[in-house]
């Protein structure tokens, strides 16, 4: 299962945090301190794995990827195929992509619900259930489009209303 | 036209989905130049949210603009709780975007046990039935985060509804909810699981397929065998996912479905493990997709690695082996990091079946190994742990030591220490190599190390190989006693690898005679000076332990042995030291000195170490005594179950003390008490006991009361809080110190045989005990004859108390340093770690300790679990009386008035405690032979006055309690009042003690 997705900036700002397991929000910035900790000291070329077991417990591995200015951080345990994520984290970036129009960091920042709103796409409870990018990017532009255009409706009325 | 741009305005924030406010903090934190000016922006935001956020009115979409915000702050790591309840609220909107930010807010803010989500509940089964996919699958994705087990019930049957939902969105993220309620809670779900596992399987949809396929994998691996019939339609479905049947968006890279795939390999390799048949039908399957994965991108990698996996974790079958080995091949000479780590981690499965495999790609593991790539280095380690034979043992631990030393991490650090220690367990081609290896782990991960490798690895050294060959046992020990004597040069070695040093030093130092004493000794001191830190107690703790043994070698050997003057600092600074432990050491090993070579030799006997101390639980040797007893009209003994009816009364009373516990809301009765019971005399005469007893005993005390207040009142203080747990042996104590000049007579006796002498004291008492319960159910009747009883022992007081005199009095010239050994002894009666005391004691079941220097702090921890117990279990052994001499106090004692003694242990500390510590501080306080003899008066005082008048020397607030009879309400309320005053809770924070104490 996935433990937890986390998107960190290369100076260690978290951008989105997301855990799948309860986890108090101390221990959190813990984490995010941690990992970020882990990741810088990694060289480039270096492999996109790191054993976690002293940040998750035993078991666990950071599956990584570096983009930009943005790590891309899948915690997962033995049920998930080290290779299968860092293409899960492909999948992401390119759907994100999409959704966005040539992301930047910028833009997750500034949108990081819609971000995730992408990400429950593709992950549901630490599962993944959803790997086709089309889809997803189908999924959640249904969401935005229905959720302004809801919006649109409120607004309208609402100054109707006033009227 | 006005509200048109209005609207128009409204529509262009909504659309960006931020306000100018948002941005501004965004670009405001991300410019900030310092932590503290990035805290104080998201502090004034906090502060401005706080005020905004309660303002009556708020627009809803400004209020969404907050609670992004909120979100924004939080991920930051600031508390934004004050919000939460904003969020829950916003899930009741209608409006969908609003809905799905104030489930996402709720979804990041809350855990699954926060008080809100009560008010979550509502919304969400209604949500679950919404017309609108959407909002279903907002509630389905915040189901999976907030639902705890008390919750499952109130949704699950719109979810279950919604299985069958014609959205497969909706479908898949229902299927994922199931799950977690599984994950959660098995029982309350199980019927709906075990339907959907069969049912949801072949849903249209690949993508509804793929999130049970999640949901199976776990079932599967939880109970394999329950689905094992299911293992023929998982590998049609295989089959038909690598030929290309599902539609194309689900292709990743060319090939087709990989995360289904990977999924299904995983399933398969649960399946297959140990079944033969079932391994059968995937073999073509498997081979399919090995051929078909393209070994150019990652995502074919990732389903070749899965492949080998599922291949070496089923019934092998050979010709598949051979691939996935060629694959692995593959993967360890590719130039990708990922790929080797991989091929190590293939690597290392396929060598659990073919070890020979390993051979041909040594190189490339040693490639591993050097690389920089600390994930790679940290596998390749994982599979030499592996791979580790008798032969390549020295070559893989080595590694390993070098590695362990570049680390920082100290979880990792364990982990490879205790690698490195298991390793060179199993396979250790000689001992000494086995020593040396140990030692380094011990140098540089010694503070990760469990002591019990310290332990058997001194275990090691003590019995050799186990054979008979004494000549190659002390070659290793000798060999030990050098390479820690190299060791010791360095600096800031653990204490865990010191405690290793001194104890072989003391043990083996001069064995050989390679070494004189004095250098060993010398070098011990060196030991404790050179190490100061947090276990400097311990530390020197094991030096002085050390160097007794050395001295006690030496004089056993009859050879002289002149302290250095070093030596001779520590032995003075250790006396002093305010640890009781230390100096109690220091003064056991100037208490050796004093001895000839053949009591020395019995007390520490060289190699002794690893010797069988034999107990013999029925004490045979009092055998004779009860007897005699018994003969003059003793009660038998009663054992401790037996005895159990008989102290109904008391255990009512404890009850009553008990839970009077809890909180108490009515004022404690006489306040003034303690001021009153600071003048003994007079409420003792206040008493109905006879005046002219109280005025003898008011002489017997008030001398040596006023004499010795500092000293009771020092032993006071720091017992404080610890010693509860010896009040009730108070008694008990009677015959232990008054025993003890049986013991200080006899010390030419062996060690064992004197502690088994002092518990034996112990014994005695018991069986009078159930008497005195039932003494106290007739009280009126027998107060005359207490009385009388009381006037004599009190009489017995004071010739007994003449007599110690006199007789210590004389021993004191024979050998004033037997009190310290005396001393000594009974400190270690009362001390569980000490192994050899711990050895004669029948309830320690644990093994023989080698180590003998007592650690403080785990004899504290020790004794506090229930020092009852150990003596509840000597009582059952025997049905004993102690020692011939203290006859008198010993029958009489416990008929006359133990009673009062032990209301007064209910009520304050114990005299057990008193007379162990005031002998204690003799030699530090009253060093001369004068004060010597006063204080043995009090000692004997001690001892016998608590049965009287509780012990007294220890705090007069106990004199008064003493006296009063009854186990009454308001005398125990009473002593609790008192007690509180003077510091001490009586039922403190653990209320079971007097349970103990009544059985």
């Amino acid at each position: 299962m996935i433990h937890a997705v986390l998107v960190l900036n290369t100076q260690g700002k978290p951008r989105l945090i997301k855990f799948y397991y309860p986890v108090r929000a101390e221990k959190q910035q813990d984490i995010i301190r941690n990992v970020y900790k882990v990741l810088s000291s990694r060289a480039d070329h270096l492999s996109n794995f790191v054993e976690a077991a002293d940040i998750f417990g035993s078991e666990t591995k950071l599956v990584y990827k570096h983009f930009a200015t943005l790590y891309f951080v899948f915690v997962i345990d033995n049920a998930e195929s080290e290779l299968g994520i860092l293409d899960l984290i492909q999948v992401l970036v390119e759907s994100l992509d999409r959704c966005f129009k040539n992301v930047c960091e910028l833009d997750i920042v500034f949108n990081f619900n819609k971000v995730h709103t992408v990400l429950d796409e593709i992950i549901v409870g630490g599962h993944v259930v959803e790997t086709s990018s089309s889809e997803i990017v189908k999924a959640a532009e249904e969401v935005f489009k229905q959720e302004s255009f809801t919006d649109m409706i409120a607004i309208a009325l609402k100054s109707t209303g006033k009227r | 036209m006005e509200q048109l741009k209005n609207i128009g305005r409204e529509l262009a924030i909504g659309s960006q989905g931020s306000s100018k406010e948002f941005l501004e903090l965004v670009k405001a934190i991300g410019e900030a130049k310092s932590k503290a000016e990035e805290e104080r922006l998201v502090m004034e935001e906090i502060e401005m949210l706080k005020k905004k956020i309660v303002e009556p009115d708020v627009p809803r979409k400004r209020m969404k603009e907050y609670i992004v915000r909120l979100v924004y702050v939080e991920m930051l790591g600031h508390d934004a709780s004050f919000g939460y309840i904003q969020a829950v609220k916003m899930t009741h909107d209608d409006n969908l975007l609003l809905k799905r930010t104030g489930y996402l807010a709720v979804t990041l803010f809350l855990n699954e046990d926060h008080d809100l989500i009560i008010l979550i509940i509502n919304t969400i089964q209604k949500d679950l039935r919404s017309d609108n996919y959407l909002v279903c699958c907002a509630a389905l994705t915040a189901v999976c985060k907030l639902i705890n087990e008390e919750t499952i019930p109130a949704v699950l049957p719109q979810v279950v509804e919604l299985l069958g939902h014609q959205k497969e969105a909706v479908r898949k993220k229902a299927v994922m909810a199931l799950h977690r309620f599984h994950q959660r809670s098995p029982a309350t779900v199980a019927d709906v699981i075990s339907k959907l596992s069969m049912k949801i399987m072949h849903d249209v949809d690949p993508s509804v397929m793929s999130a049970c396929l999640c949901v199976l994998f776990d079932l599967i691996s939880a109970d394999a065998n329950s689905y094992r019939h299911l293992t023929n339609s998982y590998v049609c479905i295989l089959k038909q996912v690598v030929e290309h049947r599902l539609p194309k968006q689900y292709n990743y890279h060319n090939a087709p479905a990989p995360f289904i795939q990977i999924k299904l390999l995983k399933i398969l390799a649960l399946l297959g493990t140990g079944d033969k048949g079932a391994s059968n039908n995937m073999y073509n399957v498997l081979g399919d997709v090995l051929k078909k994965a393209e070994p150019s991108g990652n995502i074919g990698n990732a389903l070749i690695y899965e492949c080998i996996s599922t291949i070496t974790a089923i019934h092998p079958n050979s010709k598949l082996l051979e691939s996935a080995a060629a694959q692995t091949s593959r993967f360890l000479k590719s130039e990708s990091h990922n790929l080797k780590y991989m091929g190590i981690d293939a690597l290392g499965r396929i060598i659990k079946i073919n070890p020979d495999f390993a051979e041909e790609h040594q190189l490339a593991v040693i490639d591993c190994l050097e690389d920089p790539d600390d994930t790679l280095k940290r596998k390749t380690l994982e599979l030499l742990y592996k791979m580790t034979k008798s032969s390549n043992v020295e070559v893989i631990v080595d590694r390993m030591i070098c590695y362990m030393k570049t680390l920082t991490d100290s979880h990792y650090k364990t982990d490879i220490a205790s690698r490195c220690i298991e390793l060179a367990e199993r396979f250790a081609p000689s001992n000494q190599w086995f020593i040396q290896t140990m030692n380094q782990v011990f140098e540089h991960a010694g503070d990760l190390v469990p002591p019990k490798v310290a332990h058997d690895l001194m275990r090691l050294i003590a019995e050799g190989a186990g054979e008979e060959d004494e000549d190659a046992d002390s070659e290793l020990r000798s060999s030990a006693v050098e390479s820690y004597l190299q060791i010791l040069v360095e600096p800031k070695l653990p204490s865990l690898l010191l405690q290793v040093i001194c104890w072989v030093l003391g043990e083996y130092g001069t064995a050989d005679g390679t070494h004189s004493a004095a250098y060993i000794i010398e070098r011990l001191c060196d030991v404790a000076e050179a190490h100061p830190g947090d276990d400097v107690v311990k530390v020197k703790g094991y030096a002085i332990s050390a160097i007794t043994k050395v001295c006690s070698f030496e004089i056993a050997a009859g050879k002289k042995v002149h302290l250095i003057p070093e030596c001779q600092a520590f032995i003075d600074e250790l006396s002093a030291s305010h640890s009781t432990d230390l100096q109690q050491r220091a003064y056991e090993l100037q208490a050796l000195f004093a001895f000839d070579s053949s009591v020395v030799g019995a007390v520490l006997p060289f190699d002794g170490s690893a010797d069988d101390i034999e107990v013999d639980q029925s004490l045979p040797f009092l055998n004779h005594y009860v007897k005699s007893m018994l003969s003059k009209g003793a009660k038998p003994y009663i054992p401790a179950n037996e005895r159990q009816a008989a102290t109904t009364l008391a255990s009512q009373h404890v009850e009553s003390y008990v839970s009077s516990h809890s909180l108490r809301f009515d004022p404690y009765e006489k306040p003034q008490m303690p001021i009153m019971a600071l003048t003994p005399v007079t409420t003792l005469q206040s008493d109905d006991q006879s005046i002219d007893i109280s005025q003898k005993a008011t002489q017997v005390f008030q001398p040596s009361f006023d004499a010795d207040t500092p000293s009771s009142e020092a032993t006071r203080l720091r017992l404080e809080g610890v010693q509860r747990k010896w009040g009730r042996p108070s008694y008990n104590n009677n015959s232990a110190s008054s025993s003890a000049g049986a013991e200080r007579s006899t010390n030419g006796a062996s060690n064992g045989l004197d502690i088994e002498k002092a518990s034996g004291g112990k014994q005695g008492i018991v069986p009078q005990e159930p008497k005195y319960v039932s003494d106290r159910n007739k009280q009126p009747e027998i107060s005359a004859e207490k009385q009388k009883l009381a006037a004599s022992l009190f009489g017995g007081v004071t010739s007994k108390a003449d007599s110690s005199v006199r007789s210590s009095g004389r021993s004191q010239k024979q050998a004033s340093t037997n009190r310290h050994v005396g001393t000594a002894k009974r400190m270690q009666t009362v001390d569980p770690v000490d192994s050899r005391a711990q050895a004669s004691l029948p309830a320690a079941t644990a093994p023989p300790d080698l180590l003998d220097f007592g650690e403080e702090e785990v004899a504290i921890a020790a004794s506090s679990k229930d020092p009852m117990k150990d003596l509840e279990g000597l009582f059952d052994n025997t049905g004993s009386v102690p020692s011939s001499q203290p006859t008198a106090p010993v029958t009489n004692l416990p008929n006359i008035d133990l009673m009062s003694l032990y209301d007064s242990d209910l009520g304050l500390g114990s005299g057990l405690v008193s007379s162990i510590r005031v002998p204690d501080m003799i030699p530090e306080n009253l060093p001369n032979n004068d004060s010597g003899d006063r204080l043995t008066v009090l000692d004997g005082l001690v001892t016998t006055s608590g049965a009287v008048a509780g012990p007294k020397v220890q705090g007069e607030t106990s004199a008064s309690s003493a006296i009063k009879k009854g186990p009454s309400l308001e005398s125990s309320l009473e002593k609790h009042a008192r007690s509180r005053q003077v510091g001490v809770t009586p039922t403190g924070p653990h209320p079971d003690l007097f349970k103990d104490l009544l059985k």
